[in-house]
């Protein structure tokens, strides 16, 4: 096998990490709140913002910065659910939808204001790892790592604990959870939370890698909102398989053509997927 | 407005539109044309968003109907005359290739908005992947030729304004074509529900068909317009995911539901940025779109039927308390 398609193949396999993490948060969303949050790259973008903000503007020390990154994300996403999901959440949800992407073009601008639009790095140099031939990216394979274990704690917790199981219950049947005494509102509220700090941590892993700029949200948005589609909404593990199978198609597509007709081929794909199985993948 | 009252208004509002261009300053022409070709494409793509089909894909419409031509008449020479129906062609075919398959498998809400979401970004990169030809993110210019009829350039913005002036009146016209006749009961009664419309008899995959093509041909042509006028593309400026959600929300903000609403929207909407550019200056670059993105939330959670919607039903309680007058009299 070629080297460089190795390490083509390598890199994809680490960028996918950080795309199921994401997709995880927005399928937790998706799954429970049925709401599609258009702008959840862009909470994202927020995150690499604080991250740069503290870390690079005022000298806080990187794990720190990580934290509250997270945590002003997990809050960033219970507003979201508060003030703009909460009040129509009875609507259409086309129209939910519609909302949060008002809240991309708020998100987007507040942030050219802000910090303008340069490219900002947070000035951390990780090394390059040397495997004989290969070259691997040593924040990647963090990044990937940090990844599958958020992926594994949100399982357990999902899994394991009272509030995981009242939030799985949600997501099979909205109206008997009522019934049977669960508090809706405060498993929408932390289902936010959670997904928000999903995209916190994912911000933290992004910044290692790549410069913050308002618009970045635009270049893996909507890669995150096709491998949950193709995921099926809802489905972690199909989210899970989906993130690796377009990060693969991305990354050998770069090696073979350009990064941009890998990215044509992987929306094409998708489009093709939606009409083969539109309930996703592992859908029965 | 008293039924013979509303020809007359019509009449003066239509001489007004057309002797503007001989009274305004050619800042003005400018934003004046620009509020006909978005409000023009507004409302193609209103024809869909009013009956439920919320497309999140409409840049690639407008990219296709914007690149063919220029494309066609910098390496070809062909004139836009042809080069514009060429790309609305494509763009029917394209809507066809997308529209067909979501209809019959049933493909709707999150998931047409998703599945059009991803073709527009197929046509974006493609449009940025073709460099060589395309000129990539750095967009491209056309040929120039001075005035010119055959290649549809004119220095004078008075020609675009009435080329834009009979497109926007066309567009109009389409939309009450639909509005007026018996497709918008079957569209109505489809999208608040398919498997009832089907029952009664309607066919729903052709009607849905239909209404999409009609808008992706018309965002196509306004597209081809906005590229002669501009004579700059830029991939980021006339497709991709910013020029989807801009038409899809400034529609909302205009309200979809009504003639001249998705019109209110891009006069609205350019009224705003022009203003708040103005007000600001250009060291707050971005505080428009952040209020413009606060009041599309407060759009969408409140005034769901847009700015043209809450004049409406001013009116309609105005009409009401005359109603009432006119019975204690």
């Amino acid at each position: 096998m070629d080297i460089y398609l190795l390490e083509a193949v390598i890199n994809g396999l680490l960028l996918g990490g950080v795309l199921a993490l994401l997709a995880l948060g927005l399928n937790l969303i998706f799954g429970v709140i049925d709401v599609v949050w258009i702008a959840y790259a862009d909470l994202v973008m927020c995150g690499m913002y604080v991250v740069y903000w503290l870390h690079a503007g005022y000298g806080w020390p990187l794990p720190l910065a990580f934290f509250i990154a997270i945590l002003t994300v997990a809050g960033l996403g219970v507003l979201v659910h508060l003030l703009i999901i909460a009040p129509i959440l009875g609507s259409a949800p086309i129209n939910q939808l519609l909302a949060t992407g008002g809240l991309l073009y708020f998100l987007q601008s507040f942030a050219t204001l802000l910090f303008g639009t340069e490219f900002r790095n947070i000035g951390v140099r990780l090394p390059i790892i040397e495997l004989g031939d290969l070259f691997i990216s040593f924040s990647r394979l963090i990044a990937f790592c940090v990844a599958l274990v958020g992926a594994v704690a949100l399982y357990l917790f999902l899994k394991r604990t009272y509030v995981g199981t009242a939030i799985r219950a949600i997501a099979q049947d909205r109206d008997v959870m009522g019934l049977m005494g669960v508090d809706q509102r405060t498993i929408y509220i932390a289902t936010s939370a959670i997904g928000g700090a999903l995209a916190g941590l994912g911000a933290c892993l992004l910044a290692l890698q790549y410069d913050v700029h308002p618009f970045i949200g635009n270049t893996f948005g909507p890669l995150v909102f096709m491998i949950c589609v193709l995921g099926g909404l809802g489905n972690m593990i199909g989210g899970f398989i989906a993130s690796f199978i377009i990060s693969q198609i991305i990354s050998i597509g770069g090696y073979y053509a350009s990064t941009e007709w890998a990215y044509v081929l992987a929306f094409m794909l998708f489009i093709v997927l939606m009409f083969i199985c539109p309930r996703g993948i592992l859908a029965r | 407005m008293s039924m013979r009252a509303a020809p007359i208004g019509l009449a003066l509002l239509a001489l007004l539109l057309v002797l503007l261009p001989f009274i305004t300053p050619a800042y003005f022409l400018h934003l004046l044309i620009q509020a006909l070709l978005w409000g023009f494409i507004y409302t193609a793509w209103a024809l869909m968003g009013r009956f439920g089909l919320v497309s999140l894909g409409h840049g690639a419409f407008m990219g296709i109907g914007a690149y063919v031509p220029a494309l066609l008449w910098n390496y070809q020479g062909l004139t836009p005359w042809i080069g514009i129906p060429l790309g609305v062609a494509l763009a029917v075919l394209l809507a066809l290739a997308i529209g067909y398959p979501c209809f019959k498998l049933k493909v709707v809400g999150h998931y047409f908005a998703l599945v059009t979401l991803a073709l527009g970004q197929v046509v974006l990169l493609s449009i940025v992947a073709g460099r060589d030809v395309t000129g990539g993110s750095l967009g491209m210019t056309q040929k120039t030729v001075g005035h010119s009829w055959y290649a549809l350039q004119f220095p004078q913005k008075g020609y675009f304004y009435a080329i834009a002036l009979v497109v926007w009146v066309g567009g109009l016209v389409v939309w009450q074509s639909i509005e007026g006749g018996m497709r918008r009961d079957a569209l109505e009664a489809i999208s608040e529900d398919e498997e009832a419309a089907a029952a009664l008899g309607i066919d729903v995959l052709r009607e849905k068909l239909r209404v999409t093509v009609i808008s992706a041909a018309l965002t196509a042509l306004g597209g081809g317009i906005f590229g002669q006028y501009l004579m700059y593309l830029n991939p980021e400026t006339v497709s991709g995911i910013a020029v989807s959600l801009q038409i899809v929300f400034a529609a909302i903000a205009g309200g979809m539901y009504s003639l001249l609403g998705p019109s209110c929207g891009a006069v609205f909407t350019l009224a705003l940025t022009e203003g708040l550019r103005v007000w600001f200056g250009t060291s707050f670059i971005g505080a428009a779109n952040t209020i413009y993105g606060i009041l599309l939330i407060l759009f969408v959670i409140f005034m769901p039927r847009g700015i043209a919607g809450l004049i409406e039903r001013a009116a309609g309680w105005r009409a009401r308390l005359n109603a009432a007058a006119l019975d204690r009299a």
